[in-house]
């Protein structure tokens, strides 16, 4: 009776998957170019909601520093860009800062395989240093997030401060090219909004084989009662530090793309707001499902650029209240929501037959 | 310590900042025993409980499990690693993932390599979901396999609870109050599963319901304000003066009393 | 020698405010076990006040009695902060308790919609309040060294406030309720107290201290609509460096926080001290993971 309720449902999300990726990769023939550098934004901030959910829904921890490695993985593909961009010159405010000298860690950024493994690699591995030194100890909970809101002040405050390094409050911009074809072009921007079609559906994958695996099973049991696995003989410091670093590793790829489409990155792009506004993309679309990161991070990402630009002051009041009343009245998100209607209506279809709604579990509202 | 000693704690001493929740205890376990450990609140039998698992560090003393793997110091290690080695704990209150289903709840508990790569890369093998079936049989809940841990009763929690500590197949489980909380229906049945456990594997159980305890004829240790008071069996404990001064002497106020030992 | 009195002077003044920013968060997190990410507007609200009570003594009485406004600001700054604190415990934070992550969040909305809800008011752009003339000048130790007496009387301020704080915590009637509901919710629930009214009154309190804050801090500087989050996680860190549950342990967190800030940006830069001052409180936690003084409990999580 399980299987025959269970398998349509898995067809229909299957055809949804399909018809999703299918409209994600024909955008380009039915959006024009405002639309279509929107949505890429939003697909690249599906990326790190994808992250932010694997290590907040399932994981049970709050990170408000992804806007760190979000900005870690971007100013890594900005200084390939901005390498490549200037040619055989310094880059243009390195000379203002009176630098004479590309500076050795600079160099290997000439080549976008070295620029491109860095935008993981250093947002990963400094999560995994990071959660190294905390959830070893078992520094966690509250504690643990407000050490990464703290790593967000003092990543911005070192980039603003090693101005001839970074750039400075500007950050890097004004890059044009890459593999030496125009940025501008039409054809540059509809190559990279599929390459992001194409990183976020590898994400979602990658993300999906983690949570239905054995691993994604231990770390929702780590989430439930950290210290309950310990005496079932699993170490949850490693497994948060996986997690930790995956999703770390997610918000660099975001960055990364983020770059090729904004064209700018600076230290306010990761400060203190963005890095809470990627955990309220989590915690409207609803915490704990992958869908709910995806359909989050398009939703609001649309929403701020339709409202931030016109009522700015609204916007905020509008952002604050979205937070209060997500935690305080829908933990689930939005698909939390749709999940508390259907069953509804289940509920109501089958009241005389058998009482089967038991089995089918309820959205959790995770603390 | 003779041959077939699986656990020997010696002159082991907690103290939570000053205060000697456990001092110079000693407890000998024989490989297979199932051994009682009773005493009146604030005997120092959770934490004595707590110190072989390695919840708390002992101040002094020594706790050496002669495992399968060798004889292993456990007050040196942290607790994933005691737990791999083979001591299992199931604490007072059930304590079950609740966001799991019962079947997940098992399939994680199952003795298994435990490291991140391990379980990356872990499918669910015949054998394996045999294993879990059989172990939902044997706690009876079998037609409640995909319902979410936190769904259950109190009772369903404690039995899911004993299956995982079953699959997690340790050399010795330690018990902290199994049937504390439950109804005679629900104790009745944990007493069988306990039969059932007792079987393959040496257990220590915190207990405070006698009754229970009289069910099974095995060694008793009654620990009194840390300290070791008297060892031996049943009939012997009971008639020895002290103990009974301090403990058997207050049963009729302890006897229904179902609270948290400290 | 001169420099490194005034460095640790300044260090000390800086340590004060946090202080004063920190207890209340020690308070409500030990309390309720819910982080006000809100604290931080709770301070602009104090400034804020400072501010509109100067421009009532500018605009109501004579030029002589302006200096007076000061004392009066500071008690206004409490009070209003301690109303607006009560309010957002009786309408939000009750629905947060045990909460912790969600409380975060819920309370940086709130945080979000006051500092907006300032700019609405007030302007964006920073405001001066004149401190008052017999603040002015400072105490000379020996030559080189002037101690400012507007941090003087920070320090002051910060000091009277601990002991009214001391007081209330460890000798009054109130303070004994709070530590038990603290302690044990449910055992001091039976004997008859009431967790409710002493949750709000504790978070009113912590609210009106960070009002106090707020007010000390317009001897400083201008204020803005987000001077709060300048101050926000560093008080974090003093909660989490000092541990909760003891009066004590706050102290000593922005002791050390305040002092090592001072000390490291004035040997490297401003940029890299934070960094340093970072590393320093991870590498301390990896000795006491749960700050220097924490209240330890046995239950498995």
């Amino acid at each position: 009776m399980l299987s025959s309720a269970i398998l349509p449902r898995r067809i229909w999300l299957l055809i949804g998957y399909a018809v999703a990726a299918a409209a994600l990769f024909s955008a380009p023939l039915y959006l024009n170019d405002f639309r279509l550098n929107l949505l890429a934004k939003c697909l690249a901030f599906a990326i790190v909601a994808l992250g932010l959910d694997l290590l907040w829904g399932y994981t049970g921890i709050l990170s408000l520093g992804h806007g760190v490695f979000f900005g870690l993985g971007a100013y890594a593909m900005a200084m390939h860009l901005k390498l490549v961009s200037s040619g055989s010159r310094l880059p243009d405010f390195m000379d203002w800062m009176g630098l004479t000298k590309l500076p050795w860690f600079w160099e290997p950024f000439k080549s976008f395989a070295f620029a491109a493994a860095m935008g993981i690699i250093i947002p990963a591995g400094l999560a995994l240093l990071l959660g190294f030194f905390t959830f070893r100890n078992r520094i966690r909970g509250v504690y643990f997030t407000i050490l990464t809101q703290a790593l967000v002040i003092i990543t911005v405050t070192l980039f603003v401060g090693q101005q001839a390094y970074t750039g400075g409050t500007n950050g890097l911009t004004g890059y044009t090219k890459m593999f030496g074809y125009s940025l501008k072009s039409d054809t540059a921007k509809t190559m990279v909004y599929l390459v992001t079609v194409a990183a976020l559906i590898l994400a979602f994958l990658l993300c999906r084989y983690l949570v239905k695996s054995r691993f994604g099973k231990v770390l929702r049991a780590i989430r439930d009662g950290e210290n309950r696995t310990r005496f079932l003989g699993y170490d949850p410091s490693s497994y948060q530090m996986a997690a930790f670093a995956v999703s770390a590793g997610l918000a660099g790829v975001a960055g990364m793309l983020f770059v090729l489409h904004v064209g700018i990155i600076s230290p306010t792009m990761m400060a203190i707001v963005p890095s809470i506004e990627m955990v309220l993309l989590v915690a409207i679309g609803g915490r704990g499902t992958l869908v709910g990161a995806v359909i989050g991070a398009v939703i609001m990402t649309q929403a701020k650029s339709e409202l931030s630009a016109s009522y700015p002051d609204f916007w905020l009041f509008l952002l604050g209240a979205l937070f209060i009343v997500v935690t305080v009245f829908l933990p689930g998100g939005i698909v939390g929501l749709i999940r508390q209607l259907r069953q509804m209506i289940t509920r109501r279809r089958n009241e005389n037959e058998l009482n089967l709604n038991s089995i089918v579990p309820k959205s959790n509202g995770i603390v | 310590m003779n041959s077939t000693s699986i656990l020997s704690c010696q002159k082991v001493t907690v103290s939570f900042d000053g205060f000697k929740a456990v001092q110079d205890m000693s407890l000998e376990l024989a490989a297979g025993e199932l051994r009682f450990l009773i005493g009146p609140n604030g005997a120092g039998k959770t934490t004595m409980l707590d110190a072989i698992c390695g919840k708390v560090k002992p101040a002094a003393g020594s706790v050496a499990f002669h495992g399968k793997k060798g004889t292993v110091d456990v007050t040196r290690r942290k607790e994933h690693e005691i737990a791999q080695l083979g001591i299992g704990r199931k604490f007072q209150t059930p304590s079950i993932f609740s966001g799991l289903t019962v079947e997940e709840n098992l399939e994680i508990a199952m003795s298994q390599k435990r490291g991140v790569w391990s379980t990356l890369r872990a499918s669910m093998k015949k054998i394996d979901q045999e294993r879990i079936d059989a172990e939902l049989e044997l706690i009876g809940l079998g037609d409640k396999k995909r319902l979410r841990a936190g769904l259950l009763s109190h009772g369903e929690k404690q039995w899911l609870e004993i299956g995982m500590m079953l699959l997690q197949e340790p050399e010795i489980l330690l018990l902290d109050e199994p049937v504390a909380g439950m109804t005679d229906k629900e104790t009745d049945k944990t007493g069988e599963l306990l039969q059932e456990i007792v079987r393959k594997r040496t257990v220590v159980v915190v207990e405070h319901d006698m009754e229970f305890v009289r069910n099974f004829a095995s060694k008793v240790t009654v620990m009194h304000e840390g300290k070791l008071l008297k060892e031996g069996s049943m009939d012997e404990v009971q008639r020895d003066d002290r103990v009974a001064e301090v403990y058997l002497g207050r049963k009729r106020r302890d006897y229904d009393v179902v609270s948290s030992t400290a | 020698m001169e420099i490194w009195v005034s460095q640790i002077f300044n260090g000390l003044s800086v340590s004060s405010i946090l202080l004063l920013i920190a207890l209340g968060l020690a308070i409500t997190f030990g309390l309720m076990r819910v982080i006000n990410m809100a604290h931080g507007e709770f301070i602009m609200i104090g400034a804020y006040g400072a501010y509109m009570t100067q421009q009532i003594f500018k605009s109501t009485l004579p030029k002589s009695l302006f200096d007076a406004y000061f004392p009066v600001a500071i008690l206004a700054s409490f009070v209003i902060a301690f109303a607006i604190g009560y309010l957002l415990e009786v309408t939000l934070i009750r629905f947060l308790y045990g909460r912790p992550l969600d409380s975060l969040l819920a309370t940086w909305g709130v945080g979000l919609m006051l500092q907006q809800l300032a700019r609405s008011i007030f302007g964006a752009p920073n405001v001066a309040v004149a401190s008052p003339s017999w603040l002015d000048g400072g105490l000379t130790i020996f030559t080189g060294v002037v101690l400012p007496y507007k941090r003087l009387f920070i320090i002051g301020l910060v000091a009277l406030c601990l002991f009214a704080m001391y007081m209330y915590i460890y000798r009054s009637n109130a303070g004994r309720r709070m530590r038990a509901v603290m302690q044990n919710r449910d055992m001091a629930a039976c004997l008859g107290i009431s967790t409710r009214r002493v949750d709000s009154f504790t978070f009113a309190i912590g609210s009106g201290i960070a009002g106090i804050a707020g007010c000390a801090l317009t001897l400083i500087g201008p204020i803005g609509p987000s001077i709060g989050t300048y101050y926000i996680v560093d008080a974090f860190m003093v909660v989490v460096l000092g541990g909760v549950g003891k009066l004590v342990g706050t102290v000593a967190g922005a002791l050390g926080i305040g002092v090592f800030n001072t000390l490291f940006e004035w040997w490297t830069d401003a940029s890299l001290g934070k960094v340093l001052v970072f590393l320093c409180i991870v590498a301390f936690l990896q000795w006491k993971p749960m700050g220097m003084f924490a209240v330890r409990t046995r239950s498995l999580d």
